[in-house]
């Protein structure tokens, strides 16, 4: 079978001896929060680190706190099965409700945390292989090579932001808070982003993510649509996160963000603002849809083919936006025939 | 036979390993632990096609920790394969690597982590040659050859086989089709990664242990290529953990692990990577398919023109059986007066394809199943009405000289029909909103154990050995091995049956080639026929012998005595019946031990022709499946909904355990017809991992309902026939023929994915034909073909007596 390489195990009990492990092995060590992520990409040594920080000790990262009305605070530690199953959020946020409950299987959300699906890394079926394999077709840019396999020839690496939550949070505009050596600061999640698909975190090499905070509910309707081959185990290949802000049966704000189209997750702006001062009709929706197929730029580096990924885009905010909208055809399609 | 005349048969028992799988008791290959054992691991190709310039070990062999390093030079030169046509593989290669993934380096070591680093040190230059990794690409480069065996240029076997005049069969027809069909490839996927621990002992006899479907085959090859009398090999089938023809062929990563124990003195045990896995493979040839057939306005086929085209991969494997089946099994299920069958298997530098569940049947069953679906829309005729007049007759012979016993087919179809509510659904399709309902029908049949072996012998294909013990248990013997389909089951229940026992009073002794009687293996769904059969005559002659003890003793004529609840007696006169352990010490008293064998082979009914061997089976049975799905038309996704299967299994001797084949046929099958693929890109497995090759997850498995039909085929152990591959084969071309019921669309190969539809559904609305499918076929001469008079509707030779009777 694949086997773990040799590591060193550190496991703190507070924050703070976790930021000084940190940074006291530097390069040479990663966090782990569930793993799930982290020990198969070890196994395939696309990671190889040879100290890893433990956060599963931390009390200072379990939990949600708050409430609709204030906004919720959710310790990067909490698993996502927690935060699937916490009926404040799945009332008041029910797009991450379902983005963490659609995660991967029901073993890997009992592990997984929401802290390491924001700072899960990106995937390529050229860079998610095991090492012979890498090695046998020609090691790419994102991992022991110089050259990229699905664009050869670009001078970046276009591996697929691949969390499911992530696109939601940018919809739902959350925070982070980041605390290092030099102290903490919170940010909003769009800005822990990055195009790129090595450095696809701003993120600095010292900082442990604490905390997702998520302002207060005040009105907004989100839904989440993943796209993937099965209904279990796969990563999303095109995610939809739609955030709109009702007054009345009018739109006062909205924010629509794809996921698993680009390095990060994709927010497409112009569709957003065509909806806002309007009434959600189903030709307003047909035509935001259109729209924010747009920024959906997929490339043949996951499972299906990038211009079905690209079709269904528009399918599934328009399904999206309808769900939201309470007109039929919506997220949770009903049966027709 | 009514069913209460037996007091094991028929039940829904619970197999005899059942406790022990599921607590995990079961000791597979990989949970053998010897003493002072090393761990092996192979250097494989990462070229797809290269020449091998030289191999240096050095830095490997000097890593502390390693036993052992071997290249092909260490190795005798001797290339094996599971057929004797066929024998083109290496250990480790020597010359050239035709895939990659081939074996080129051994290591033993210490642990597998240190095997796996000095793999890592272990250099090899390559001159890269071309690679083709097509079937066209294959025939357009004769220059560029894979193999130099073979039937042409990077074909491995070219074949003809026509029975009656299919010209004139179309010039009688109302209606003629020819359709063009792909079937992808895709692999077995068992849960098991394939595992083998060598001990090559101090007394120089070699033990092996492994998860095989074959130990007889894999026996008779390592003798043969360890240059080491087969005497002194001992083969052990370990519990295997999902088979499904992916462990029927002799591999090199079990030849290596025994070159590695002679060589260090050490057990070895090697097991594969899932990744390993996917390029070991033999699963399914990806095939094309051109078919013609000729159809009256009622429906009745006039004749069948088919053509195959396999992509074999890089080496023989079963590939000349594979290509034979692509042709031989279709006109068993229909009547087909008129019958022409072409076929070529192609050489590629990708992973070797051969035996997977069906094989070679469920792509040319796709091809006639759509077909027919097509021609029953073009001649106004409902599609299940159509089959179930078409459908063979009992006890008659095929276009093709096969023999036909019992047929429950049309019985199947009633059940289908009528469970699915079809008529009902088939007709008005509501149309609104993007999820559309269809409903779909598709027929097949399957082979009960082949009719021949793989290398020709008279001696028996399957021997059971019965030894009653003085504590009233039974032991049985059987060189057949249990992969998860309940062979061992089936000879404990059989046993049981004849002698009156529980099940958990027989103890069964499986796959072991120092002890057991040999059997041929599981593959070809032959297990519970064949050593049913030997089983039941093993039974027979120990009961025998144990009643002519016991009759003395009671005072009368053996005849009057019967078997039952643990005791031997007269039923009138039960109460002085004695137990089974007081009639064996009378047994062994009378007649010393009391061991008897029980042997089987197949009736001998081999077509007179060159290529008759394949396809001859005792009998064969029957499964009709109805599926119904939504298509969303946006997406073109597709959720199953209900699968209805009814399946001709001539008696369920358990009928727990052929639901659970059916059902497992069923997921297989929907894997094959929704999702999986095993493709390539840059010569490399796509997708080597559980993960990215897809297949069903628990939510994507649809309510199936199975619906047993028995027929009581005189050929089977009371009555059996097989259940275990059949029940797969509906399943492709129903989605199919459902998929077109509620969207319209046709998509003539596998998988049928949702991009595929919508596809096709932008096809129809830019005017263009609603299909996905390939339009081409390879310019290529088949060989003249042997010319056969058709045997069609001829009856049924008498059931004879078999070889090995007492
Ligand atoms: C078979 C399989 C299927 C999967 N399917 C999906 C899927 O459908 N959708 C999906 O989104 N993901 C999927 N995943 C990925 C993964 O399971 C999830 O993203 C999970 O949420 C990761 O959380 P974790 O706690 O296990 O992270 P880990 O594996 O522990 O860490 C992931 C990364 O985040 C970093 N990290 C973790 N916590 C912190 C922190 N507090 N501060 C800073 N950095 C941190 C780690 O250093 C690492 O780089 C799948 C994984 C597998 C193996
Ligand atoms: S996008 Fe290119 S560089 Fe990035 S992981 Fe894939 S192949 Fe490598």
């Amino acid at each position: 079978m694949m086997r773990l390489p040799p590591f060193t195990y550190v496991a703190p009990r507070t924050l703070a001896d976790a930021v000084t492990a940190l940074a006291e092995h530097g390069p040479a060590a990663m966090l782990v929060a569930g793993g799930t992520d982290l020990y198969p990409n070890m196994k395939r040594r696309q990671f190889e680190p040879t100290v890893l920080v433990g956060l599963r000790g931390l009390r200072e990262l379990q939990g949600v706190r708050g409430s609709g009305r204030d906004g919720f605070t959710i310790g990067a530690g909490t698993t996502l099965s927690a935060v699937a199953a916490h009926p404040g959020i799945a009332r008041e946020f029910p797009a991450l409700a379902t983005a963490a409950g659609l995660v991967s299987s029901p073993q890997l959300r009992n592990m997984g945390t929401l802290g390491g699906n924001v700072c899960v890394d990106t995937r390529c079926n050229y860079y998610n292989q095991s090492y012979e394999w890498r090695r046998a077709i020609g090691f790419c840019m994102k991992k022991d090579g110089d050259v990229c396999l699905v664009a050869p020839g670009s001078p970046r690496c276009w591996a697929v932001s691949s969390s499911d939550t992530a696109p939601v949070l940018v919809s739902l505009d959350a925070r982070l808070r980041l605390v290092g050596r030099d102290g903490e600061r919170t940010i909003p999640i769009g800005a822990l982003y990055r195009d790129d698909g090595i450095q696809y975190l701003a993120r600095r090499p010292d900082e442990i993510l604490t905390d997702i905070v998520l302002p207060a509910a005040d009105g907004w309707k989100s839904a989440y649509l993943k796209l993937r081959r099965r209904g279990s185990f796969d990563f999303p290949v095109l995610g939809v996160a739609v955030a709109v802000k009702l007054e009345g049966d009018v739109v006062r704000n909205a924010r629509i963000v794809l996921g698993a189209v680009a390095s990060t997750p994709r927010p497409a702006e112009k569709a957003a603002a065509a909806l806002v001062g309007q009434r959600l009709t189903p030709e307003l929706i047909a035509r935001v849809a259109a729209l924010a197929a747009g920024p959906s730029k997929p490339l043949d580096n996951t499972d299906f083919t990038h211009p079905y990924r690209k079709k269904v885009t528009r399918v599934f905010v328009a399904r999206a936006l309808r769900a939201i909208a309470g007109l039929g055809g919506g997220a949770a399609v009903e049966e027709v025939a | 036979m009514s069913k209460n005349q037996f007091s094991v048969i028929g039940q829904s028992l619970p197999k005899i390993d059942a406790w022990a799988k599921v607590t995990g008791e079961t000791r597979y290959a990989d949970d053998l632990f010897l003493p002072r054992m090393a761990y092996a691991k192979l250097l494989r190709s990462a070229h797809a096609h290269a020449r091998l310039r030289a191999i240096d070990v050095s830095r490997a062999r000097a890593l502390p920790g390693v036993y052992a390093v071997l290249t092909g030079a260490d190795l005798p030169p001797v290339k094996f394969g599971i057929l004797p046509v066929s024998q083109d593989e290496e250990v480790l290669c020597t010359e050239k690597v035709r895939m990659v993934g081939d074996p080129v380096a051994a290591v033993a070591a210490v642990d597998e982590e240190t095997a796996e680093q000095a793999c890592r040190l272990i250099a090899v230059d390559y001159e890269p040659l071309p690679a083709l990794m097509s079937i066209e690409e294959s025939l357009a480069h004769p220059d560029v050859r894979i193999h130099e065996y073979g039937d042409g240029p990077n074909v491995h076997k070219n074949i003809a086989l026509q029975f009656g005049d299919p010209e004139a069969a179309f010039a009688r027809a109302d209606l003629v089709r020819e359709d063009v069909f792909f079937y992808e490839g895709n692999t077995h996927l068992p849960m098991e990664q394939h595992a083998a621990v060598a001990q090559w002992g101090a007394d120089g006899k070699l033990t092996l242990w492994s998860s095989t479907q074959t130990p007889h085959y894999v026996h008779r090859v390592l003798g043969r290529v360890l240059d080491l009398p087969a005497a002194h090999v001992r083969v052990i089938a370990a519990p295997v953990g999902g088979g499904f023809g992916g462990k029927t062929d002799p591999f090199a990563h079990e030849i290596a692990a025994c070159h590695l124990s002679r060589r260090i003195g050490r057990p070895v045990k090697i097991t594969l990577t899932r990744e390993e896995v996917f390029y070991t493979h033999r699963g399914r040839h990806p095939v094309l398919l051109w078919i013609k057939t000729g159809f009256t306005t009622q429906g009745d086929i006039t004749g069948c023109h088919l053509k195959t085209w396999l992509d074999g991969g890089a080496y023989g494997s079963y590939g000349v059986a594979s290509t034979f089946y692509t042709g031989v099994i279709n006109p068993v299920t229909y009547k087909m007066p008129v019958y022409k069958f072409e076929s070529a298997r192609v050489f590629t530098n990708k992973p070797p394809c051969g035996p997977k569940r069906g094989h070679g049947t469920p792509q040319p069953r796709f091809a006639l199943e759509v077909q027919i679906d097509k021609a029953a829309e073009q001649l106004g005729l409902d599609p299940a009405a159509m089959r179930k007049r078409i459908a063979t007759e009992p006890f008659t012979k095929t276009a093709n000289h096969l023999t036909v016993t019992t047929t429950g087919l049309a019985e199947c179809i009633d059940k289908v029909v009528e469970a699915s509510g079809w008529l009902g659904k088939r007709g008005g399709r509501p149309a609104r909103g993007p999820r559309r309902r269809g409903i779909g029908l598709a027929c097949s049949a399957y082979m009960t154990g082949a009719g021949t072996a793989i290398y020709w012998n008279d001696m028996p294909h399957s021997g059971v050995l019965a030894r009653a013990d003085r504590s009233g248990s039974v032991a049985v013997l059987c060189g057949a091995t249990d992969i998860g389909q309940g062979s061992d089951s089936i000879l404990a229940y059989l046993t049981a049956e004849v002698l009156g026992l529980a099940p958990k009073d027989v103890h069964v002794h499986p796959a072991d080639t120092a002890l057991t009687p040999v059997d041929l293996g599981s593959y070809s769904s032959r297990v519970t026929l064949m050593c049913g059969m030997a089983a039941i005559q093993a039974a027979e002659r120990l009961k025998t012998a144990l009643f002519k003890a016991v009759a003395p003793k009671l005072e009368v004529g053996p005849g009057a005595l019967v078997a039952r609840d643990g005791k031997i007696g007269v039923p009138e006169d039960w109460d002085k019946a004695v137990s089974f352990a007081r009639a064996v010490e009378l047994g062994e008293a009378m007649h010393g031990v009391l061991a008897f064998p029980g042997a089987y082979a197949p009736p001998k009914r081999a077509g007179k022709f060159k290529g008759g061997g394949v396809g001859p089976s005792p009998c064969y049975s029957f499964s009709a499946c109805v599926i119904e799905l939504t298509v969303d038309e946006e997406t073109g996704e597709i959720e199953v909904h209900d699968v209805w299967i009814g399946h001709d299994v001539g008696r369920a001797l358990n009928p727990l355990l052929v639901e659970g084949q059916v059902e497992g046929s069923v997921y297989m099958g929907l894997g094959e017809a929704l999702m999986e693929e095993q493709v390539f890109r840059k010569h490399l497995h796509k997708a080597p991992s559980m993960l990215d090759y897809k297949s069903l997850t628990t939510l994507e498995m649809p309510e199936v309902h199975t619906l047993l039909v028995e027929t009581d085929d005189p050929e089977g152990p009371f009555g059996a026939k097989e259940a275990g591959q059949g029940p797969l084969l509906p399943v492709m071309p129903a989605i199919a023929n459902a998929v077109y019921h509620a969207v319209g669309v046709r998509i003539d190969e596998v998988p049928i994915t949702p991009d595929k539809i919508v596809k096709a559904l932008e096809a129809r609305r830019q005017g263009k034909p609603a299909r996905v499918g390939p339009d081409r076929i390879p310019v290529f001469a088949f060989k003249e073909p042997v010319v056969v008079e058709s045997a069609f509707g001829q009856p049924a030779d008498a059931i004879v007596t078999r070889p090995f009777q007492p």
